[in-house]
Order: C-alpha cells, then sequence, then structure tokens
C-alpha cells in the first residue's frame, strides 16, 4: 500500500497530540479542589499544556490530562495555594 | 484554540515550551513563526507529529533571522500583512553565534520581525556544549572544569546592548520564570513597527542540571540575584526593569544546579563566584535593580 | 524590440517582466549589475508591489528567499562564485522544502587563488544540491530563460529551485542585440505565481520539518522523481516559449551536424565560438558536430545516448575539473551513454578562471583528435607548462 507524503515534508498543525507523552514520568499531580481556587498559574506555567482551570458547576479547579502530563512538578512548584501533589506512580512503588 | 500542541518531545520541566506558549498565547495565535534548528525545532517539528497550530517555518540552524526578514518582505509585498506577526523563536547559540549575521542584517534593515532568543545558555540539543551566551563559570562538555580550568573562562555576551546598538526600537530580557513579564513584553512588542528583540531565559533540566520541580525557582533566582537583569528598551533609552526587593547572593542560584557545583570545591571556584557575584553587582549598579529601602 | 543590451540588462528587464514579489541580493562581481539594474527599477518604482532587499550576505539573502518563497512569494537572486557557495547550505535546503526560487549564477571561477574570471567551477559544485541548471549561449536565451525558468519551476510536477547559469564577463558584460520581450507575451506566458502550499494563518502549516530514518529517504526519492519530471516540464515550455516567442533554441541538448563522426561537446558561451570553428574544420573535410548541452540537471541522458549511439569520438570541453578525478561534464557525459555508444571520449578541461579559448585553440584539440594525436581520457588544454616550487 502506498503511503501520503506531503511534499518537502510539510505538517499538517497540531499533530503532535496523537503522542501521548503521559507516561513518561515517575509522578503524577494530585489537585485538591479545596485549596485550589482556579487562579490558572498552573495552566500558565505547565511545559506540557496540560493542566487546566475548569468550572464544574459552582466550583473552579485545576484538571490534569494525563494524557499528556509528564509528571515534571512545576505545577506544583507554582501552586501559591499548596494545591498540588506530586505522587509516585503505582509501577514506581516497590 | 491551541497554538502549540501537547504531545511535544520536550524534557519534563523544559522551560522553552512554556515560554512558546506564552507568547503565541499573547498574540493570540496571529503569528508566523520562524525556527532555527535547535531544541524546539526538535521536541516540536518532526515530519507527521507538528506540535505548532500556527503558520511554521525551520530551514536552518544560523539563518532564521534572514528567513523571517523573507516571510516579511514578502508578506510586505503581497499585502498580507494583517494575517500576523512575523515571530522568530532561537536558541541561544542560534542567535549569539552561528545566527549572529544573518540577526544583524534583519536588525539593521529593521524588518518588522518579533525576535524571540530562547536562551537556555548552551548549545542543550546537542548535549550542553558552551555558547556565547554560556555564563562564565559553567561546566559545559566542551568547558568542562577539569584540574585546570573552572568550566568556561570568558564571558556571557551582551545581545540585549548589542541589540540596542543596532537600533532596534524595542528590546528586552525576560524569563520563563516570570510569564506576565514574557505576555506584558510580547503585547507591547508588536506594537513597534520594525525589529524587536526579546531574549527569554529558560531552564534546561538536562543541561542545568536541575529537577524539573525547580526549574521555575531557579529561573527567578538567576532574576533575583541580579545575574539575568529583566530589562525594557524603548527606541534605545531603558524604560523599565524588574526591581530587586532583597537581592540575593549568586550562591544561592549556583548552588542548586549541577552545571555549577564545581564551582564549591574546585581551586578556582571562589575566584569564578566572585566574578560571578561581580556580574550581578555591575548588572544592579548599570540598571539600578536594587530596590532602595526609603 | 531590438536594443543593444548588456547581459546584465538582458537578465534585469526579464526578471522585471516576471513580476517577483521579493527579490533579495548581494553584490558580487561579475553579477552586480544584475541586481543594480532591479535596484535602480526598483528605486524608480518600475517593480510594482515587488520587495527589493540587500542583503547582509549571498547566504542571507539565498534565506529571505527560503522564508519569502515559504510565503507564498515569487522571488528571485543573482550571484556566482564565492556567492553561490556560501548560499549552497540554504540552497540544498530549499531545493528539499521544493521552493521554486529562480536565480541567476553569472559563472566565475572559484577561490584560491582569487579569481573574478569566467569558469564553471561555481554551479559546478552544486550539481547535487537538486537544483535544476541551465546552461546559456548568448545573452537573447539568458533574456529568453527566466520566464521559462519560472514557468518551469513552478509546475507543480516539479517544484524545485531553477538556476540560469550565464558566463560571467563573456555574457553578463557583453553589448549584444537583445529582442527585449514585451510585458503583454510575458504575462500570458507566465500565469501569475500559485502557490502549491504556503505560509497562512488560514490553514497552519509546518514546513521544514525534520524526518527520522523512517521517513527521511521517501522525500529524498520525490525529490528525484521531481527532477525526472521535470525533464518532461521543461521540453513542454521550451516547445510553448519556441511558438509564443518564435525562437527555438531547442530542448535539452543542440546537435549540429548529426551524422558526425566526431563530436564536440560544449555548455555556455563557448558554443558560439565553437559553432564557427566546427563549421571551419567541416570546409577542410572533418566529420565534426556539435553538441550544446543546455540542461545539466537534470541531466539530458536518453538525448545525449541517441545523439552520441554512432560516434567514433566524443571531445567533452568542460569548464570545471572535480579535482582528483576530471571534468564533470565529461564524467556525467560517460555515465550517460555507458552501454550505449562505443565512442572514445576526450575528456578536455579548459579555459579556468577566465583563460582565453581563442578560435585556433579550440580548433587545435578538435583536429588534434581527429588525427589521433590525442589519447582518449583527462587532460587539461590551454595552460603553461610548471615546476611547482616552495617559496
Amino acid at each position: 500500500m502506498k503511503i501520503k507524503l506531503n511534499l518537502g515534508a510539510i505538517s499538517e498543525p497540531l499533530q503532535s497530540e496523537k503522542l501521548k507523552t503521559g507516561d513518561w514520568g515517575t509522578h503524577y499531580p494530585v489537585v485538591d479542589k479545596e485549596k485550589c481556587n482556579g487562579c490558572k498559574t498552573c495552566e500558565q506555567y505547565c511545559p506540557d499544556l496540560c493542566i487546566e482551570v475548569k468550572e464544574v458547576g459552582e466550583e473552579k479547579y485545576a484538571v490534569v490530562d494525563y494524557n499528556y502530563c509528564k509528571g515534571c512538578g512545576i505545577c506544583a512548584s507554582v501552586c501559591p495555594f499548596e494545591a498540588i501533589k506530586m505522587e509516585l506512580k503505582d509501577i514506581f512503588k516497590v | 484554540m491551541k497554538y502549540f500542541g501537547s504531545g511535544h518531545g520536550a524534557c519534563p520541566g523544559c522551560g522553552l515550551p512554556i515560554a512558546v506558549k506564552t507568547v503565541l498565547n499573547a498574540l493570540d495565535g496571529k503569528v508566523f513563526a520562524v525556527n532555527s534548528t535547535g531544541c524546539l525545532e526538535i521536541i516540536s517539528s518532526q515530519y507527521g507529529k507538528n506540535a505548532w497550530g500556527v503558520p511554521y517555518i525551520h530551514s536552518l540552524f544560523e539563518n532564521a533571522a534572514g528567513v523571517a526578514a523573507g516571510v516579511e518582505a514578502a508578506l510586505r509585498a503581497m499585502k498580507r500583512k494583517d494575517e500576523g506577526y512575523v515571530v522568530v523563536f532561537a536558541g541561544d547559540g542560534a542567535t549569539a553565534d552561528i545566527g549572529i549575521g544573518t540577526l544583524s542584517g534583519a536588525f539593521d534593515r529593521n524588518h518588522d520581525i518579533l525576535y524571540i532568543c530562547l536562551d537556555n545558555e548552551a548549545y542543550q540539543n546537542t548535549g550542553h556544549q558552551q555558547s556565547g551566551l554560556t555564563p562564565p563559570g559553567e561546566s559545559t562538555t566542551t568547558t568542562p572544569a577539569g584540574k585546570v580550568l573552572p568550566g568556561k573562562v570568558g564571558r556571557k555576551k551582551d545581545m540585549i546592548s548589542i541589540a540596542v546598538a543596532h537600533g532596534v526600537p524595542y528590546v528586552a530580557s525576560s524569563s520563563v520564570g516570570y510569564v506576565s513579564d514574557i505576555r506584558r513584553k510580547v503585547k507591547k512588542a508588536v506594537k513597534f513597527e520594525g525589529a524587536k528583540y526579546i531574549q527569554i531565559h529558560s531552564p534546561c533540566v538536562t543541561g542545568w542540571g536541575i529537577d524539573g520541580s525547580i526549574a521555575i525557582k531557579v529561573a527567578r533566582l538567576a532574576v533575583e540575584t541580579g545575574l539575568y537583569p529583566l530589562v525594557e528598551f524603548e527606541h534605545g533609552k531603558l524604560t523599565s526593569v524588574r526591581k530587586i526587593k532583597d537581592r540575593k547572593p549568586v550562591e544561592e542560584y549556583l548552588k542548586l544546579q549541577r552545571r555549577f557545583r564545581h564551582l564549591f570545591t574546585h581551586e578556582k571556584g571562589k575566584e569564578m563566584i566572585k566574578l560571578l557575584q561581580r556580574f550581578a553587582d555591575e548588572n544592579a549598579e548599570r540598571y539600578g535593580l536594587d530596590l532602595k529601602k526609603e | 524590440m531590438k536594443k543593444v543590451v548588456r547581459g546584465f540588462y538582458s537578465v534585469a528587464y526579464s526578471v522585471k517582466l516576471c513580476r517577483p514579489n521579493v527579490i533579495c541580493a548581494y553584490p558580487i562581481t561579475p553579477q552586480t549589475e544584475i541586481v543594480e539594474n532591479l535596484a535602480a527599477m526598483y528605486a524608480n518604482g518600475e517593480l510594482g508591489e515587488a520587495e527589493y532587499i540587500t542583503a547582509e550576505s549571498e547566504f542571507g539573502a539565498a534565506s529571505m528567499l527560503v522564508g519569502a518563497s515559504a510565503a507564498g512569494a515569487r522571488v528571485f537572486t543573482a550571484t556566482c562564485s564565492q556567492g553561490l557557495i556560501l548560499m549552497s547550505e540554504v540552497l540544498f535546503n530549499a531545493a528539499g522544502m521544493r521552493l521554486p526560487i529562480v536565480l541567476v549564477n553569472t559563472n566565475r571561477a572559484l577561490s584560491a587563488p582569487l579569481s573574478i574570471w569566467n569558469d564553471h567551477q561555481d554551479s559546478m559544485a552544486m550539481r547535487d544540491a537538486g537544483i535544476m541548471q541551465v546552461y546559456v549561449e548568448n545573452n537573447q536565451e539568458a533574456h529568453d530563460m527566466i520566464p521559462q525558468a519560472y514557468k518551469v519551476a513552478e509546475n507543480k510536477k516539479v517544484l524545485l529551485p531553477f538556476m540560469v547559469c550565464m558566463d560571467g564577463y563573456k555574457l553578463t558584460h557583453a553589448y549584444e542585440p537583445v529582442d527585449l520581450l514585451e510585458q503583454e507575451m510575458v504575462d500570458s506566458f507566465l500565469p501569475p505565481y500559485e502557490p502549491a502550499a504556503y505560509m497562512t494563518t488560514k490553514k497552519p502549516l509546518a514546513f521544514g520539518c525534520y524526518a527520522p530514518p523512517h521517513i527521511y529517504m521517501e522525500f529524498r526519492v520525490a525529490m528525484q522523481q521531481a527532477m525526472e519530471r521535470a525533464k518532461d516540464v521543461m521540453l513542454d515550455v521550451f516547445k510553448e516559449w519556441a511558438e509564443v516567442s518564435g525562437r527555438d533554441w531547442g530542448g535539452h541538448i543542440t546537435v549540429d551536424f548529426p551524422d558526425s563522426k566526431i563530436f564536440v561537446v560544449a555548455m555556455g558561451s563557448v558554443v558560439g565560438l565553437l559553432r564557427k570553428v566546427v563549421e571551419e574544420l567541416r570546409n577542410e573535410g572533418l566529420s565534426v558536430g556539435l553538441i550544446k548541452i543546455r540542461t545539466f540537471r537534470p541531466f539530458p541522458v536518453e538525448e545525449l545516448r541517441e545523439a552520441l549511439k554512432d560516434a567514433e569520438k566524443v571531445i567533452v570541453l568542460d569548464r570545471s575539473v572535480s579535482f582528483g578525478y576530471e571534468g564533470p561534464v565529461s564524467i556525467e557525459l560517460k555515465s550517460a551513454i555507458y552501454g550505449y555508444s562505443s565512442a572514445e571520449i576526450y575528456s578536455f578541461a579548459v579555459g579556468l578562471g577566465g583563460r582565453d579559448m581563442p578560435k585556433d585553440f579550440l580548433a587545435k584539440i578538435i583536429r588534434d583528435v581527429a588525427e589521433g594525436k590525442e589519447r582518449p581520457g583527462f587532460a587539461f588544454k590551454g595552460y603553461q607548462e610548471f615546476e611547482e616550487v616552495i617559496p
């Protein structure tokens, strides 16, 4: 079967999202909805564009897309309310 | 609408995507991105796995400013300038070393482009080699700390002054440690007609030898010690600086990073730290960084 | 309208008629007056909406053309010699990005020693870049080639850079009567450029992506296929040009006296003189014909096989040398006709760095080969015997 080959290696936009980088890290962030006030600091600093403040009913808090989170811990480090904790993934627990 | 996608290949904790998404969002994605060869290019532009949601071009390592000038000239000639801003994303080596020729040409002709230098202070894509923006005392793979030498000897090229000297209408430094500062400067920069230069300090977890979780803290310490002053020049005049309340000694910044660790044990380490402190003090003096107590 | 003009002007005027959007250039002898002419047109508002950008180097000029071409502009530059090889990294890149950049190379020698004079060493060094190369014989052919170059390069079956090669000084500085084209005719021959894909926020594509081993090779195969398709596209364009302009410059090669036993093969301005030489030698009773190679990339393999199938001796006059082997045109020609012709190949590198090639000199080479005074193989002709010493 013939593959499609774009002229001159031109690429379509936003194709990286096919790559789920969520299995890269050892840790993952857990958001404490009580402490989170939806200030979006974590959202602004996340290098993997995978934490987003969402409004759920009356509440507003950060939601992590674990499909892409590499577990760098930046969100937890910048959170002004200590609302995010990094936890070790189960498979790395001895 | 995302202008830079998840799933890119940056190391966990890399500063580059933070800077890039902040710039793209600040301009609402009205951007023609021009990228030099390097970390950012490699993590974002593999054929079929493109992370960019804006029109993007990568040509060579050393010609991003030239390519951007060409894009800008074409948009001008074809009356398409309203479509978006031409923004270069280039590393420190691509900017201050190998690409300074085309950058100087683009500055000199004053093309209407925004040139963002993503400064992670070494050739990190190829494994942490010295560039013109590597600070003295840093141990890189081409300036390793050895029995005689304490890492890089020399200084960090002052690209801000080089840009200002070209008569570029807007020049600024910023840091991934302060995304609101990046956002503000980018929004301001594009209001100027002509060439704009913003140099953004961007932590590199592998090259600097830090954990991603402290990347932002380290980036902020570079500013808080005076080693990376955040300044703004409009039409050659210094118009703003980020003031520092209680400027911290450079050791606080250096000790967190593997690239400077040898300075605390090396025979010439003390001398090197003194030199870096002197640079920080000079920055404070030159730009008036210290917030004077009333 | 026929006018006596210099080579520079014949090119610049033709470029203007092609309505480029962006011209970027850097001065270098003997190209400079092409871009000076364009700069004067720009200063006088004669280039329409085009932007003329003075680059900080040929490398910068080529880089700007990459950006402008990717953004959807029709672009032009001219260079030669050191300028061309300074551009080379960008030009290899532009070919891979499949950008239909058109440039004129005013062929000049390479340093060291520095020489501003004519030979083909510069463009020959670019033969593996993925750039089409056509060599012209005179200033009318140079003038006519520019619209054809755009039409071929921009054809969706091709999309590769196109380099028109004209001999520095011998053509650039020469005054010749040139029938200057009319805008209306060029407009109907060369429609406005409609890029296949270009940078736009309306459809945000990424150009210049990198390719890992699982996909890189396919892009290089695609370039080769585009080159192969260019052979046919060029023939169509050449033919159409002959019809609309009334000047038929031939196909990839032209053959004078096809039934000859001996053939001289050459490219560029020397062909004009060789035509005279061959005519005179034929009057002496020598069975000699002349092959002018117009298209060097893509290489006219089938045409040469056909033209040389019954030849007994082939004399290749190269204006360049691949040090450690021989003249590049000869190398290519031998490989093209291998197995298709039993002709003996006499390969000579001549006229390097502007060394004069008078009529008698050229006639003697051909006569000596005809009379069996030369051996097949490679030799330089027209240099002084010397002993190299260390000062």
